[in-house]
């Protein structure tokens, strides 16, 4: 656990006048899970591109599997794989021919190739559909194969760039499982996702990227703890209910669509019992009450700067307060 | 899990563009339409301008065009057999001109599809994607080209070459062809959608036409009589006709040869630059 496998300093790219990226720094010790978090927009896919050979960086310094990424970015790439957020499989091709595609240029002989497609399709649970088109294949079936495809040259790092978007609950727990199995076997990996839950689930380290700058990094736990406490959810039957529990709270977040309030607090009793104390006295009645412990949502809308939007697009520079519009299209 | 570490970084140009070369003539079976449609398409001109134009055209071709003007006949009878050994050249030449049209259509697809970035991500020769693409529209037009030239002997084209002419005939289709798919390769490549891929290369099918290929350029007002003299297409058409019909060759082949040589050479920098390119 000693060495990086990634090691990122002071990485900066802009596309024109645009800043995606403004000095990150990252670390990733081999053999763990590693997973960049931000919302549209914040520079995910353009660090893993850069990371991965396909785009250049304007500044910094970057090595991955312990080599310079720009001197030697054929070392780097006999040492990644990476699945990218688009299926990179032939579609006119069957399931079986992409990974033969793959082991040949993996310059495996015939048999040992033939051995290995096999061995991935058996593990992918994808040997019934071998012979098939990919073109057929459902969503989850394609990222087995394009995760297959990836794994075909024993990559030591492994770039998954939201590996789980667009992905059946069902097919998403799978991908993570193969995540699990592959992390056992010394594998370091490298993941983007916009999901809290899966960085919760799968990551070792996790990184918040905003505006294209590290906002934290630590374990789930630390950034867990970062946040002050949980809150409370207030949902009301109707938004004259909502508006009279406003009059007698304050520091309570509205979502009026939703009819629902939040309110900062730990969710102790005494708090609990203050809480309910006010609406009482305010004469305010509540459909129901929820006590919520911080989770990652609550780090990530804290450490981003607030109102839900900012995971939906059209998100405000919470330091310059400038509105901003930093949807990038890097395909 | 047993890893190379120390992996073997030198490159296998050769046996990775065998793979690609695999791929791609796999693509061409999964996909016959695009094939039947870029044979097709020559082989209605061809039909076209023999069945429907020929009598006429053929009248107006004058002295020297294919020579064998066997007379009597029904009229319009002669004149077609006429054009057919005229047209069949220019015909020829669409051939590879629709072919290269598949090969742009292709790489496009492949960018859209993103296992273009999977393989810049691999330790594989880069090149190979492009060549594996190359190879593959060689072949793709060999088979066209043997399609085209079978159904135009049938519609009565009667070349006059020995077997060096009909060699030599080969040995330039080869490089018209060669030539035209590394340009259609970059074509593919700015495309920014397969609709754009496939209309980029049109003007090469339509060269042919603003050239000597259907009718004698003299018969053309003066600017576009100009044009169509000094165009690239004109002295490869005139080249493949004195090759497969014995007509004096001249000049043309050398500067024929010129021509493939320069985009052969354009298309292939302007493809390696643009595949090098960083983002899309």
């Amino acid at each position: 656990m000693t060495t990086n496998q990634i090691a990122v300093t002071g990485l900066r790219k802009s596309f024109g006048e645009q800043v995606v990226l403004d000095g990150v720094d990252l670390r990733v010790p081999e053999g763990t899970v590693f997973s960049l978090l931000g919302a549209n927009g914040a520079g995910k896919t353009t660090t893993v591109r850069i990371l991965s050979t396909l785009l250049a960086a304007d500044a910094g310094e970057v090595r991955v599997a312990g080599h310079d990424l720009a001197r030697e970015p054929d070392a780097v790439r006999a040492a990644i794989g990476v699945t990218g957020q688009f299926s990179a499989v032939d579609k006119l091709l069957t399931g079986a021919e992409n990974l033969r595609l793959m082991t040949d240029l993996h310059h495996l002989a015939r048999d040992e190739g033939r051995r290995r497609a096999a061995r991935l399709l058996d593990r992918f649970d994808l040997t019934g559909a071998a012979g098939k088109p990919a073109s057929t294949y459902s969503g989850g079936m394609l990222r087995r194969l394009d995760l297959a495809m990836t794994l075909v040259g024993d990559p030591r790092v492994i770039f998954l760039d939201e590996p789980t978007t667009g992905l059946d609950p069902r097919s998403r727990r799978d991908v993570w499982q193969i995540v699990r199995e592959l992390v056992a076997g010394g594998v370091t990996i490298f993941l983007t996702t916009q999901y809290l839950a899966e960085a919760d689930e799968l990551a070792d380290r996790i990184a918040v990227l905003d505006h294209g700058r590290v906002v934290a990094e630590g374990t789930p736990e630390e950034l867990k703890r970062r946040i002050p406490g949980g809150h409370v959810r207030l949902r009301f039957a109707d938004p004259a209910g909502l508006d009279a529990a406003v009059r007698v709270l304050d520091r309570a977040t509205r979502d009026t669509d939703a009819l629902t309030l939040r309110v900062p607090g730990d969710g102790s009793l005494r708090s609990l019992r203050a809480l309910i104390g006010r609406l009482d006295d305010g004469g305010v009645e509540v459909d129901e009450l929820s006590v919520h412990t911080p989770d990652l949502d609550d780090v990530f809308l804290t450490l981003t700067g607030g109102p839900n939007d900012t995971l939906a697009g059209g998100p405000t520079d919470t330091r310059t307060g400038q509105p901003t519009d930093r949807k990038v299209t890097t395909r | 899990m047993s890893v190379s570490t120390h992996a073997d970084l030198r490159f296998h140009p050769l046996r990775d563009s065998v793979t690609m070369l695999r791929r791609n003539l796999r693509r061409m079976l999964r996909y016959p339409s695009m094939t039947v449609m870029l044979v097709g398409m020559p082989v209605v001109f061809l039909l076209l301008f023999v069945y429907v134009f020929g009598g006429t055209l053929g009248a107006g071709l004058g002295s020297g065009a294919g020579g064998s003007t066997a007379g009597g006949g029904a009229a319009g009878a002669g004149t077609r057999a006429a054009y057919a050994n005229y047209v069949a050249p220019a015909i020829i030449l669409m051939t590879v001109a629709a072919t290269v049209q598949g090969t742009a259509i292709s790489i496009a697809m492949d960018l859209t599809e993103g296992i273009i970035a999977r393989f810049r991500t691999m330790h594989i020769a880069r090149v190979s994607v492009l060549t594996g693409h190359v190879l593959g529209s060689m072949i793709q037009a060999a088979v066209s080209l043997a399609v085209v030239i079978g159904v135009a002997l049938v519609v009565g084209f009667r070349p006059t070459a020995g077997p060096v002419g009909w060699l030599g005939a080969v040995g330039l289709l080869a490089a018209v062809t060669f030539a035209l798919v590394w340009l259609a390769v970059a074509l593919g490549q700015v495309s920014e959608s397969v609709e754009t891929a496939s209309n980029l290369p049109m003007p090469l099918i339509l060269l042919p036409f603003l050239g000597s290929g259907f009718v004698p350029t003299d018969s053309m007002p003066a600017g576009l009589r100009w044009f169509a003299e000094y165009q690239p297409f004109t002295p490869i058409i005139e080249s493949l006709r004195g090759l497969l019909m014995g007509t004096p060759l001249g000049n043309d082949g050398w500067i024929a040869l010129g021509w493939c040589a320069v985009v052969a050479l354009g298309g292939y920098l302007w493809s390696r630059r643009l595949f090098n390119r960083e983002s899309r």
